[in-house]
C-alpha cells in the first residue's frame, strides 16, 4: 500500500486511526513511519542512557576508597570502556539524530516523512542490533572490550587484547556506524528535498539547521571511523600490521583516524542539543531566536572548523603540528561564544516561563559554559600537556555531555507532548531538574580539582594517594544525585501516564510542529499555514506580533486548500 | 536549490583552503588525505546541486512567496510498511557475528542480506508492500 | 637505603599534598581573591621546573579571563532569569537582530582568542625549546613499569608497578629525555612538572626540562596501557649535582651493571602482580 501524497497531505476527516495494515509486533517490525521509528529510537537510547549510567555508578563506587574492591582491575577497564562507548555510540548520538531529529525534522519543515522511509527503518534495526552486539561482550568469557572507548592501537590489537569482547565492540560499532551514516543521508535528503512551499532554507527552525550540519558532519566523519575499524579488524585477525610497529605499521595512525572521526563526533553530539535548547529558550521567552542568521552561520562554521582540529586530542603525542591545531581549536570558541550570547539575547527582555523544559535549557547553558571555558584551556598545548589524561579532562567533557543530558531532558519535556499527546508532571519535573543540575555540579567540580591535583583518568585504584578520597566521595554523591534524577524521570512517566492531555500547542510554540495535532497524523499534517518566516505557527497565532525586521510584512493566511 | 549548493560548495572550499595550509605547513599525509576527502565530499554534492539549480525553476520551497497551493501534487511515494529493512539488518547482524564467532555465520547472514535485497527491490518495482 | 616501596609517602610528601589539596579546594574562592594583591593559583601549582612555572603563569592568565567571561555570562543569565520572569500575558517586543551588538560579540572573542594563542605560543616555544644539555636520560616505558638508563654511564634503574623506580637527576641542570615505549602507548607524567608526554611505540620522543628545586616527585603513567595501568608509578628524585655524581658512581662497578641487566631480564620474564615481590634493582645507597 503506497500512498501518493498531495499537499495538503490529508483531509481533516481522515483520522490517523484509519490506517490499515499490520498491528502489534509485526507493525513495529515493518513500520516505516518516522514517528514510530523515532519513538523506538527514543526508548532504546534512553535504555542505553540507563545502562551507561549504571556502569558509571559502579565506576564511581569503586573510586570511593583508594583501594576499591567493588570490581577487579580488569573489570574496571571494562566498566569505563563500556560506559564511554555506550554513552557516546549508543546513547548521545542516536538519541539526538535517531530519536529527536527523526521525529521532529520532517514535521518542522512540513514534510510527510523522511525522504527514504525504508532506509530510516534500516537505520534503527542496525542501531538496535549493533547495541546488542556491543553489549553482549559482557557475556563472553573474556569480558567486554577494555581498551577505553578510543581503542588506542597497539593496545587494541590481538596481542594485547585478545578475545571476543573486543571484536564484538568493533562489530557493534560497524553496525551503528552504518546506521548513523544512513540517518545522515536521510536527514540531508529530507531537508534539501521535502520542505513545504515557502519553507526556504533561511526559514528553517534552528533545530533543523543544526541537524543539517550534524548530518553533513556524520557523512564526513563516520566513513573514516568505519574504515579505521576495518583496518583494526584486519590487524587483529588477518595478520596485517597497519597499526603495529612490528610489521612496519604506525600506531599513531589509529589516533589520527579515530580523532578525525572523534572530534566531529563531539559536534555531532553537541549540535543537535544546541538546536533543541535554542528552540526551548525562544518559545518559553515568547520571543524569536535572537540573531537567527548569526546562529546559522555560527553552526556552519562550527561544523566546518570541527574537521580541522582533531589532533588537539593528540598534543602529547609529540608528533602533531601544535600551532595549527591549537589555533583552529581556539577559533571554535568564537562561534560557540556567538551562540551563548545569542541565547542570552533570546531570553533578554522576554517573558520567561519557567517550565521544566526551560529550566533544563537554562541549566544546559550554564553547564555547557563551564565545559566550554575549560575546553579553551585544553586547546592550548602547554596547558594540555599539564592536564591531558587527568580527571581535569574527564570533568571537562562531563560538563559538556551532562549539559547535553540536561538539554535532552528538556527536549523530552518540550516535544514529548507533541508525540505522545500528553504532558509530563511539571512539579516532579522541577524536582528532577534540581537533582540533575545540582548533581552535575557536585559530580564535576571535585573532578576538576582532582585532575589539577594530578589524578590520572582510568584509575581503578589510587593506593599512593589516599588524600584523593574525599573529593572522590563528593563526586560520587553527585553521581548518585544524577542517578536519582533519572529515577525521578521514570517515576514521572509512570505518574503522568495519559493523565494530562496536551492539546496541539501547549507551549505557544512557534514552529510548524505546533501547527499539527498531538500526536500528528500518519503523514504529519492535515493542513499547513502560509510560511513567511521561520516561525509560521507563531505568525499564524499572533499575526500582530511578527518579528521585527522581516522582509515580508504581509500577514499569513491559512492555506486555502484544506482538502483535496 | 541555490542555497543548498552554496552550503556544500562553501564547505568544500573551506576544506580546500585548510588542506592547502595544513599540507604546506605540516607535511602530514594522513590528515591531508582525510581533509582532502572532506573537500571532495563538499564539492561533489555541491556541484550536483549547483548544476541542477541552474537548470530548473525555483521550487516552491525555494520561493519565499510560495503559497501552499503551489505545492499541490504528488510529493513522492512513501511505502507504508516494509519488512525488508528488518530482514537486511538481521542479515548484517549475522555477518558481523561471523567476524567474531566464525565464518559459518555468513551462511544465514548473506542469505538474509540477499533475500532482503531482492525483496526490497521487488517491493519498489511493484510500488508497495509485498 | 630508600623507604620500602609500598609506603612511598613520606610525612613531608603527605603534608605537601594536603597543602595542595587545600589550595585546590579554594578554587571557587579564587575570584574573591582577585581583589587581593597576589594572583590566585586557580588550582594549579608553580611546580618544580623552569617551564612548569611558565605553564603555571599561562594557567593563571587563562583562568583570569575564564573567570571574567564566565562571570559576565552567568551574571547576564541570572539577571535575565530574575528580571524577565513571566509577569502576565503580554507579548514582549519581538526584536530579533541587533547587528552592532552581534558584531561586537563576534569580534571581541576573536581578539581574545588571538591573545590567548600568542601567549600559548610564547610558553610553548619556551617549553619545547632544545637547549644544550649535559645530562641525558633514556626513559623506556613497558607494561607495566619504567626503565631509566643514563647513556654513557652504567646506571640503570628499572621497576614495575608499585616498586616506584626512581629517576635521579641533578637540580638546575638541563636534562634531556629520550622517551620510548616497548609495547603499547604509555604516558610519562610528572605532576610537579606540569607536563606529560606519550611514550609511543616506534617513536622517539624527546624533551628537555630543568628542575629548579630538589625533592622527590611522583610520576605515573597516564595513558591506559592495560591491566595494571593504575599502578604504573615512578618517582623523580631531584638532587644536587654533587649527590648526582655520587649516585652515578655507585654504578661503576661491573657487578652493579650486570646485576641491573639481570634484573631487567627477570622483569621481562615475569608478569606483574598486584603487589609484586621486589625485584632487586641495583640502586646505590642514597
Ligand atoms: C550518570 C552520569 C555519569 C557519571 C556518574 C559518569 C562518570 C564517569 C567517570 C567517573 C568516568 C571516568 C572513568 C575513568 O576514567 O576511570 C567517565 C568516563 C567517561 N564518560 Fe561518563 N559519566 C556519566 C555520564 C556520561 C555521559 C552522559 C557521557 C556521554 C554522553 C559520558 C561519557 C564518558 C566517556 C566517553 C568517558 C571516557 C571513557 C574512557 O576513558 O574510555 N559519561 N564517566
Ligand atoms: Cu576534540
Ligand atoms: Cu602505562
Amino acid at each position: 500500500m503506497t500512498e501518493v501524497l498531495d499537499r495538503p497531505l490529508l483531509t481533516p476527516d481522515h483520522s490517523p486511526h484509519e490506517e490499515h495494515g499490520p498491528s502489534g509486533l509485526l507493525k513495529w517490525l515493518t513500520t516505516t513511519d518516522h514517528k514510530i521509528i523515532g519513538l523506538s529510537y527514543t526508548v532504546t537510547s534512553v535504555v542505553m542512557l540507563v545502562i551507561g549510567g549504571a556502569l558509571a555508578e559502579m565506576i564511581r563506587f569503586q573510586l570511593t576508597t583508594p583501594n576499591g574492591t567493588l570490581v577487579s582491575l580488569a573489570q574496571y577497564n571494562e566498566l569505563f570502556t563500556m560506559h564511554g562507548s555506550v554513552m557516546i555510540y549508543l546513547f548521545a548520538g542516536p538519541f539526538a539524530f535517531g530519536a529527536l531529529a527523526n521525529i521532529m525534522v520532517p514535521i518542522q519543515i512540513g514534510a510527510p516523512d523522511m525522504a527514504f522511509p525504508r532506509l530510516n527503518a534500516l537505520s534503527y534495526w542496525l542501531y538496535l542490533m549493533g547495541s546488542i552486539t556491543m553489549l553482549s561482550g559482557f557475556f563472553t568469557a573474556g569480558g567486554a572490550a577494555n581498551f577505553g572507548w578510543v581503542a588506542y592501537a597497539p593496545l587494541s590489537n590481538s596481542t594485547y587484547t585478545p578475545g571476543a569482547g573486543a571484536d564484538l565492540w568493533i562489530g557493534g560499532l560497524l553496525l551503528t556506524g552504518f546506521s548513523a551514516i544512513f540517518t545522515g543521508v536521510n536527514l540531508v535528503a529530507t531537508i534539501f528535498y521535502l520542505r513545504a512551499p515557502g519553507m526556504t532554507m533561511f526559514r528553517m527552525p534552528i533545530f533543523t539547521w543544526n541537524m543539517l550540519v550534524t548530518a553533513i558532519l556524520i557523512l564526513l566523519a563516520f566513513p573514516v571511523l568505519t574504515a579505521g575499524l576495518i583496518m583494526l579488524y584486519c590487524d587483529r585477525h588477518f595478520g596485517t600490521h597497519i597499526f603495529s610497529v612490528a610489521g612496519g605499521g604506525v600506531p599513531v595512525l589509529w589516533q589520527h583516524i579515530f580523532w578525525f572521526w572523534g572530534h566531529p563526533e563531539v559536534y555531532i553530539l553537541a549540535l543537535p542539543f544546541f538546536g533543541m535548547v535554542t528552540e526551548i529558550l525562544a518559545v518559553f521567552s515568547r520571543k524569536p531566536v535572537f540573531g537567527y542568521k548569526g546562529m546559522v552561520f555560527a553552526t556552519l562554521s562550527i561544523g566546518a572548523l570541527s574537521l580541522g582540529v582533531w589532533a588537539h586530542h593528540m598534543f602529547t603525542t609529540g608528533v602533531v603540528l601544535l600551532p595549527f591545531f591549537s589555533i583552529m581549536s581556539l577559533l571554535i570558541a568564537v562561534p560557540t561564544g556567538i551562540k551563548i550570547f545569542n541565547w542570552i539575547g533570546t531570553i533578554w527582555r522576554g517573558q520567561i516561563w519557567f517550565s521544566t523544559a526551560m529550566l533544563m535549557a537554562i541549566g544546559f547553558v550554564i553547564t555547557f559554559l563551564i565545559g566550554g571555558l575549560t575546553g579553551v584551556y585544553l586547546a592550548s598545548p602547554p596547558l594540555d600537556f599539564f592536564t591531558h589524561d587527568t580527571y581535569f579532562v574527564v570533568a571537562h567533557f562531563h560538563s559538556v555531555v551532562m549539559a547535553l543530558v540536561l538539554g535532552g531532558m528538556g527536549a523530552l519535556y518540550y516535544w514529548g507532548p507533541k508525540i505522545t499527546g500528553y504532558l509530563l508532571n511539571e512539579a516532579i519535573g522541577k524536582i528532577q531538574f534540581w537533582f540533575l543540575f545540582l548533581g552535575i555540579q557536585v559530580f564535576t567540580i571535585p573532578m576538576y580539582m582532582l585532575g589539577l591535583d594530578g589524578m590520572p583518568r582510568r584509575m581503578a585504584v589510587y593506593p599512593h594517594d589516599p588524600q584523593w578520597q574525599t573529593l572522590n566521595d563528593i563526586s560520587t554523591v553527585g553521581a548518585v544525585m544524577i542517578g536519582l534524577s533519572t529515577a525521578i524521570f521514570v517515576v514521572n512517566i509512570v505518574v503522568s501516564w495519559k493523565k494530562y492531555p496536551a492539546g496541539d500547542n501547549p507551549w505557544d510554540g512557534q514552529t510548524l510542529e505546533w501547527f499539527t495535532t498531538s500526536p500528528p497524523p500518519h503523514h504529519n499534517f492535515y493542513r499547513l499555514p502560509q510560511i513567511r518566516s521561520e516561525r509560521p505557527t507563531w505568525d499564524y497565532n499572533h499575526p500582530e506580533h511578527r518579528s521585527i525586521g522581516h522582509t515580508t510584512p504581509e500577514p499569513p493566511r491559512e492555506s486555502e486548500r484544506t482538502s483535496s | 536549490m541555490k542555497v543548498e549548493s552554496k552550503i556544500m560548495l562553501g564547505l568544500g572550499l573551506f576544506f580546500g583552503i585548510i588542506v592547502a595550509v595544513y599540507w604546506f605547513w605540516g607535511h602530514d599525509n594522513t590528515g591531508s588525505v582525510m581533509i582532502f576527502g572532506g573537500m571532495l565530499l563538499g564539492f561533489l554534492p555541491g556541484g550536483y546541486y549547483w548544476w541542477w539549480s541552474r537548470r530548473m525553476a525555483a521550487r516552491p520551497e525555494d520561493d519565499p512567496e510560495a503559497t501552499q497551493a503551489q505545492g499541490a501534487g504528488v510529493v513522492g511515494a512513501f511505502p507504508a510498511t516494509s519488512i525488508w529493512p528488518f530482514t537486511l539488518a538481521m542479515g548484517s547482524f549475522f555477518v558481523v557475528l561471523a567476524l567474531v564467532f566464525g565464518i559459518w555465520f555468513l551462511v544465514p547472514g548473506l542469505a538474509l542480506v540477499i533475500w532482503a535485497a531482492f525483496g526490497g527491490v521487488a517491493e519498489s518495482r511493484r510500488g508497495g508492500r509485498v | 637505603m630508600e623507604s620500602p616501596a609500598l609506603s612511598p609517602q613520606g610525612v613531608t610528601a603527605r603534608q605537601r599534598r594536603w597543602r595542595r589539596i587545600r589550595r585546590v579546594a579554594a578554587l571557587p574562592l579564587a575570584a574573591l581573591a582577585l581583589s587581593g594583591c597576589t594572583v590566585p593559583n586557580f588550582g594549579a601549582s608553580p611546580g618544580a621546573t623552569q617551564s612548569s612555572r611558565s605553564v603555571f603563569h599561562l594557567w593563571q592568565g587563562f583562568s583570569i579571563l575564564a573567570v571574567i567571561i564566565g562571570g559576565l555570562v552567568v551574571a547576564l543569565i541570572l539577571w535575565s532569569v530574575v528580571r524577565y520572569r513571566r509577569r502576565g500575558d503580554t507579548i514582549p517586543k519581538q526584536s530579533q537582530y541587533h547587528i552592532p551588538l552581534e558584531l561586537t560579540y563576534t569580534i571581541v572573542p576573536f581578539l581574545i582568542i588571538f591573545g590567548l594563542f600568542a601567549a600559548t605560543m610564547v610558553v610553548e616555544n619556551k617549553e619545547l625549546a632544545n637547549p644544550t644539555t649535559k645530562v641525558t636520560v633514556d626513559v623506556n616505558a613497558f607494561q607495566w613499569g619504567w626503565r631509566f638508563t643514563y647513556p654513557g654511564h652504567n646506571a640503570m634503574v628499572i621497576g614495575q608497578t608499585t616498586q616506584d623506580p626512581e629517576m635521579v637527576i641533578p637540580v638546575n641542570t638541563n636534562v634531556h629525555i629520550n622517551l620510548t615505549s616497548s609495547d603499547v602507548v604509555h604516558g610519562f607524567y610528572v605532576h610537579a612538572f606540569n607536563f606529560s608526554r606519550y611514550a609511543l611505540p616506534g617513536v622517539l620522543n624527546q624533551f628537555t626540562f630543568r628542575a629548579v628545586q630538589t625533592g622527590t616527585f611522583d610520576g605515573q603513567c597516564t595513558q591506559l596501557c592495560g591491566l595494571y595501568h593504575s599502578l604504573m608509578f615512578f618517582r623523580v628524585k631531584v638532587v644536587t649535582p654533587a649527590q648526582y655524581q655520587t649516585w652515578l658512581a655507585t654504578f661503576t662497578t661491573p657487578t652493579a651493571a650486570s646485576a641491573a641487566a639481570a634484573a631487567q631480564k627477570a622483569l621481562q620474564g615475569q608478569s606483574a602482580t598486584y603487589v609484586p615481590t621486589r625485584v632487586t634493582t641495583s640502586r646505590g645507597a642514597n
